[in-house]
C-alpha cells in the first residue's frame, strides 16, 4: 500500500477555465450593450482621448445570493498591535473596484461589479451593426487609380523585365565561390527578374457634413448632446471606413466652415438661420462633391428654434440638399421647456421624402438610439424602401 | 520562474519522503496522498473550481479570471491545493522552488490528516472526484438536450441558494406527521350549515395538510425544491440536486477553515524545524512562514488566527490536547472555546466599521470580538432561510422565514435571489424577515407584479 506519490504530467490541453472564462466574457459583452445608451453619452467618455478606461458597472453578473448588510453590522479585523478606538485603519474611495478585494462585496463600500475597457473596444461594441446607409456604388471604375510598382525579383521572367544589376552581382557570386571573382560567363542560374504588382487605390466617394447649431438659444445640454453625438458618429466613420470626408459646419445666423478641434471647442452665440448652413453644404456640394461620384450625407444638429422668416428658405435648400444626397439626418435636441413643436422640425417634416431621417432627443440616452436610427439595420430598411 | 528540472523532482521526491516520515513519527495520521506538479493556470483553475473536472458555468470562468488576473500581476498566489478525497490529492506548482514545496508538502500532510480524521468530515464522499466529474458529464448532457442558455439560466437560479444546505438533515424530515382518516361525510352534515359552523373535522388545515408543508421548518431549501417545486422537469429536479450533493462536500471545509489552516501551518514549521536545511534554505522558510501568516487590518488571515490560537493551546494544555482539538472543534467551538481575553489582546483583534469614507475602529471588547467572530466564521455568513410553508394561501406559493439573528438582511440582494428562486418554483416567493426598526417585513415577488413589501 503506498502512502505517498509525486508525479508531473502534461496539462497543456487542459482548458477547462479557458473556455468558462469566454463564456464570462461573453456575458460581460452582453451586458455592457443592454448599458449603451447610458453608456454612451457618459461626459468622461466624450472628452477622454479614446485612450482612457472606462469603469462600466454591471449589474447583472453579480452572483446574487442571501446575504447580511454588509454595512449594518461591524467587521472583525487585526492590527500589528496597540491600535485603539477611533484609529483609521482604511478608506473606501468611489474609484474603488473589485480589483482589490477577492470577490466584490467582502470589503464595505464595495457592492457591484465593474468591467474595465477602453473607448476602442466600447466603439467595437457600439459600431457593430452600423453602416452608412444607402450607399451607392458611383463610378468606381474612374475613381480607381492604378499605379505599377516593382516589388519582388524572381529567377524566370520576360527578358524585358531582366534586372541587369543584380544579374551580374549573383554572376560575380557565384564566380567568387570558386576563388575567381570577375564578371563573365553568364548562366541562366544567375539571372534575375523584376516582378510587379498593380496597386490599386480606390478614392473615397463619400462625404459626411456635419452641421451643428452653435447659436445663443443653444443651451449647455443641446451642445453637449449635439458634441456626444458627432463624437460618436466621427469615430465611427473613421474606424469603419478608410477614405470617408468629414466636413464640419457651425452656424448661427451665418454658416462657416470650421476644423474638427474647431467644431467640438468653440461656442458662439447669436440668433438662428439654420438655411445659411444648407446654402454652404450646397455650395460645398457643388464646388467640391458631385452627388455624380460622391455619396453625400448632410447631418443636423439643433434646438430648432430658427427665424421663423428662415423656414420657408430652409425647406427649398433642404429640398434640394435630399435630391442630392443618399440621406440627410436632422436631430432636433429639445428639453422639456421645448415640449411644443419646434418651427424646424415642423417644416422640415412637411417634406416627403425616405431619405429624410429626423429624430428628437430630449436626454442623455437618447444619443445613442440617434445614432442607431441615422446608421443602424433600421436606417437601411428605411432607405431600401 | 523556470519549472523544475528533473533533478529538482527527484530531490523533491526524497523532501517529501522525509516530511511523511517525521510526520508520522510526531502522530500524524494522513490518508495515502497523491501530489501531482502542474503549471499555474491549471493551478488557479482548480483553486476557482473547487475541485478539478466540475461543470462548466460562467461563474467558474469569473472566479478563474480573478485569480489568474491577480497571479498575473503578482498580487497573490496559490501555494498549495489539497482535495479532500481518499486517497487524498494535492497539486503543488511547478515553478517553486524545492523549499516551498517541502513547506507546501508538509502543510498538505496536516491538512489530509485533518481531512482524515475531523469529525465534521465523518460522512463526507471521500470519492468526489469521480462524482463531480458523473455530475459534469450528466450537466453537459442536459446543456446538449436542452440548450445550453437553458442550463445556464437554472444553474444561475440554483447556485444563488447553494449555500442552503442542511447536512444534517435526515431523509424524513420535512414530510408531514401521520394524521387520522378523513371524516366520512355524513347524511345530515347540511344541517351544520344552519349553525354557521363547519362540519367537524372535514376542514380543519390539519387534513389538508399538504406534503408542501413541513411539520417543522426546515432550512434545506435545495432539497425542498428538489422534491417539492410544482414546475420542475426530472432533469432539472437532477440539477439542484447536483448542486446540493457537491454543496455538502464543500460545507464541512467551510466550517474549519480556520481550525484547518491553523493545524496545517503548525505542523508545517514543526515538520520543517526538523528536517536537516541548509542556512539559505531556513532563511527561505523562514520568510515564507511569515509571508503566510501575515496579519491583514481588514480581513482576518485565517492561517494566523488559526496558527495563533492553536500555539496558544499548546503552550497552555500541552501539544496532545491539540490531536483533541483537531478532532472534535470546527471554526465556531473553536474560538468560542478557546479565544481568550489575552489572546484577542495579543493578537490585536478589533472591530471595525465604514464610517463615511473611512474604517474606523469601534470596539476592542474581548467578548465582542469573539461574538462578531463566531458569527462570521463557520458559514455562519450565511443567512439562515427556513422554508415554512410550500403551499402558502393552498395556493402552491413558496413561504420562507429569515431566521433573525439580529443581523439585518441585504434587501436588495435577497429580492434579486427571489427572482431566481421563482425560476425554480414558478409560484408566487415569500420572505419574512425584519426591517430597520425590527418590525415584521414580508416580501413577495411574482414577475406580473414585480416585488411588494407588506408590513
Amino acid at each position: 500500500m503506498f502512502s505517498i506519490s509525486l508525479t508531473r504530467d502534461d496539462w497543456s490541453l487542459h482548458r477547462k477555465g479557458v473556455i468558462d472564462q469566454a463564456r464570462h466574457m461573453q456575458k460581460v459583452k452582453e451586458a455592457i450593450k443592454q448599458n449603451l445608451a447610458d453608456i454612451v453619452s457618459e461626459q468622461s467618455i466624450i472628452t477622454s482621448d479614446g485612450k482612457k478606461l472606462v469603469r462600466v458597472p454591471i449589474r447583472t453578473l453579480e452572483e446574487y445570493r442571501f446575504r447580511f448588510d454588509p454595512n449594518s453590522y461591524p467587521q472583525v479585523g487585526q492590527g500589528e498591535g496597540g491600535s485603539k478606538v477611533g484609529d483609521v485603519i482604511g478608506r473606501v474611495g468611489p474609484g474603488q473596484g473589485p480589483g482589490q478585494g477577492k470577490q466584490a462585496g467582502d470589503q464595505p463600500g464595495i457592492d457591484y461589479y465593474e468591467a474595465e475597457l477602453t473607448v476602442d473596444e466600447l466603439g467595437q461594441l457600439i459600431f457593430e451593426d452600423l453602416e452608412l446607409p444607402n450607399l451607392e456604388e458611383k463610378r468606381l471604375r474612374e475613381l480607381e487609380s492604378e499605379a505599377v510598382r516593382f516589388t519582388d525579383i524572381r529567377k524566370h521572367g520576360p527578358f524585358a523585365n531582366l534586372d541587369k544589376k543584380r544579374t551580374i552581382r549573383e554572376n560575380i557570386k557565384r564566380n567568387a565561390k570558386r576563388g575567381n571573382p570577375r564578371f563573365g560567363g553568364i548562366k541562366n542560374d544567375d539571372l534575375r527578374f523584376k516582378t510587379w504588382d498593380r496597386d490599386v487605390t480606390r478614392e473615397s466617394n463619400a462625404v459626411v457634413i456635419a452641421m451643428m447649431d452653435v447659436s445663443g438659444s443653444m443651451g449647455t445640454f443641446e451642445k453637449y448632446i449635439s458634441r456626444a453625438f458627432y463624437y460618436w458618429m466621427v469615430r465611427f466613420l473613421r474606424t469603419r471606413y478608410d477614405h470617408v470626408e468629414i466636413r464640419f459646419i457651425a452656424h448661427h445666423t451665418e454658416a462657416k466652415e470650421v476644423t474638427e478641434e474647431e467644431f467640438f471647442t468653440r461656442g458662439e452665440s447669436g440668433g438662428t438661420r439654420a438655411s445659411s448652413a444648407y446654402q454652404l453644404a450646397l455650395q460645398m456640394i457643388e464646388e467640391r462633391f458631385d452627388p455624380a461620384s460622391w455619396n453625400i450625407y448632410p447631418f443636423h444638429f439643433s434646438d430648432g428654434d430658427n427665424w421663423p422668416s428662415d423656414n420657408d428658405l430652409c425647406r427649398r435648400l433642404a429640398e434640394q440638399l435630399i435630391e442630392r444626397c443618399n440621406q440627410f439626418g436632422y436631430g432636433e435636441i429639445r428639453q422639456g421647456r421645448y415640449a411644443y413643436q419646434s418651427t424646424l422640425m415642423h417644416t422640415l417634416e412637411r417634406i416627403h421624402s425616405p431619405k429624410l431621417v429626423t429624430v428628437t432627443i430630449s436626454d442623455k440616452a437618447d444619443v445613442y438610439p440617434a445614432l442607431r436610427r441615422f446608421f443602424g439595420p433600421e436606417a437601411r430598411e428605411v432607405a431600401r424602401a | 520562474m523556470p519549472e523544475m528540472t528533473p533533478a529538482q523532482l527527484a530531490q523533491l521526491e526524497a523532501r517529501i519522503a522525509e516530511v511523511w516520515e517525521v510526520g508520522s513519527r510526531l502522530g500524524l495520521r494522513p490518508f495515502p496522498t497523491h501530489f501531482e506538479i502542474v503549471p499555474a493556470t491549471v493551478m488557479y483553475e482548480i483553486g476557482s473550481y473547487g475541485m478539478p473536472g466540475r461543470f462548466s458555468h460562467w461563474t467558474h470562468g469569473k472566479a478563474y479570471q480573478v485569480q489568474k488576473t491577480l497571479y498575473d500581476y503578482g498580487l497573490s498566489k496559490i501555494y498549495e491545493l489539497v482535495i479532500n478525497t481518499n486517497p487524498c490529492h494535492a497539486f503543488l506548482l511547478d515553478t517553486n522552488t524545492v523549499l516551498q514545496n517541502t513547506l507546501v508538502a508538509a502543510h498538505v500532510m496536516a491538512h489530509s490528516d485533518f481531512f482524515a480524521n475531523n469529525a465534521y468530515f465523518a460522512r463526507t464522499s471521500r470519492r468526489m472526484l469521480d462524482t463531480v466529474s458523473l455530475n459534469a458529464v450528466r450537466i453537459e448532457r442536459y446543456e446538449f438536450e436542452h440548450g445550453e442558455a437553458e442550463v445556464e439560466r437554472l444553474l444561475d437560479a440554483v447556485l444563488s441558494i447553494q449555500e442552503h444546505v442542511d447536512l444534517y438533515a435526515t431523509e424524513d424530515e420535512g414530510q408531514p406527521p401521520e394524521v387520522p382518516p378523513a371524516r366520512q361525510p355524513g347524511p345530515y352534515d347540511d344541517l351544520w350549515r344552519h349553525d354557521r359552523l363547519a362540519p367537524p373535522d372535514v376542514a380543519k388545515p390539519a387534513q389538508r395538510r399538504s406534503r408542501r408543508r413541513p411539520a417543522e421548518p426546515v432550512r434545506d431549501l435545495l432539497a425542498f425544491i428538489r422534491d417539492h417545486s410544482p414546475i420542475l422537469d426530472d432533469w432539472e429536479r437532477d440539477v439542484v440536486s447536483i448542486v446540493r450533493t457537491e454543496m455538502q462536500y464543500f460545507i464541512p471545509q467551510i466550517q474549519t477553515k480556520v481550525l484547518n489552516e491553523g493545524w496545517a501551518s503548525y505542523w508545517h514549521a514543526r515538520i520543517m524545524r526538523e528536517l536537516d536545511l541548509s542556512t539559505d534554505e531556513h532563511v527561505e522558510f523562514a520568510r515564507l512562514h511569515a509571508a503566510i501568516l501575515q496579519p491583514s487590518p481588514r480581513r482576518l488571515n485565517p492561517y494566523y488566527l488559526g496558527y495563533q490560537i492553536l500555539l496558544d493551546i499548546e503552550r497552555r494544555y500541552g501539544e496532545q490536547h491539540l490531536f483533541e482539538v483537531r478532532e472534535v472543534e470546527n471554526d465556531v467551538s473553536l474560538i468560542r472555546n478557546y479565544l481568550t481575553r489575552e489572546l484577542v489582546d495579543e493578537l490585536d483583534l478589533y472591530l471595525y466599521e465604514r464610517q463615511g469614507d473611512e474604517l474606523v475602529i469601534v470596539d476592542k471588547d474581548w467578548q465582542a470580538v469573539r461574538e462578531r467572530l463566531s458569527g462570521e466564521l463557520g458559514g455562519n455568513q450565511t443567512p439562515v432561510i427556513l422554508v415554512e410553508d410550500g403551499d402558502y394561501e393552498g395556493n402552491l406559493e413558496l413561504y420562507l422565514r429569515h431566521s433573525w439573528d439580529g443581523r439585518k438582511l441585504d434587501l436588495d440582494w435577497a429580492e434579486k435571489t427571489m427572482e431566481h428562486i421563482y425560476r425554480l418554483w414558478g409560484r408566487r416567493v415569500w420572505l419574512e424577515t425584519k426591517a430597520d426598526d425590527q418590525s415584521r417585513l414580508l416580501l413577495s415577488y411574482h414577475p406580473r407584479e414585480g416585488h411588494k413589501q407588506h408590513r
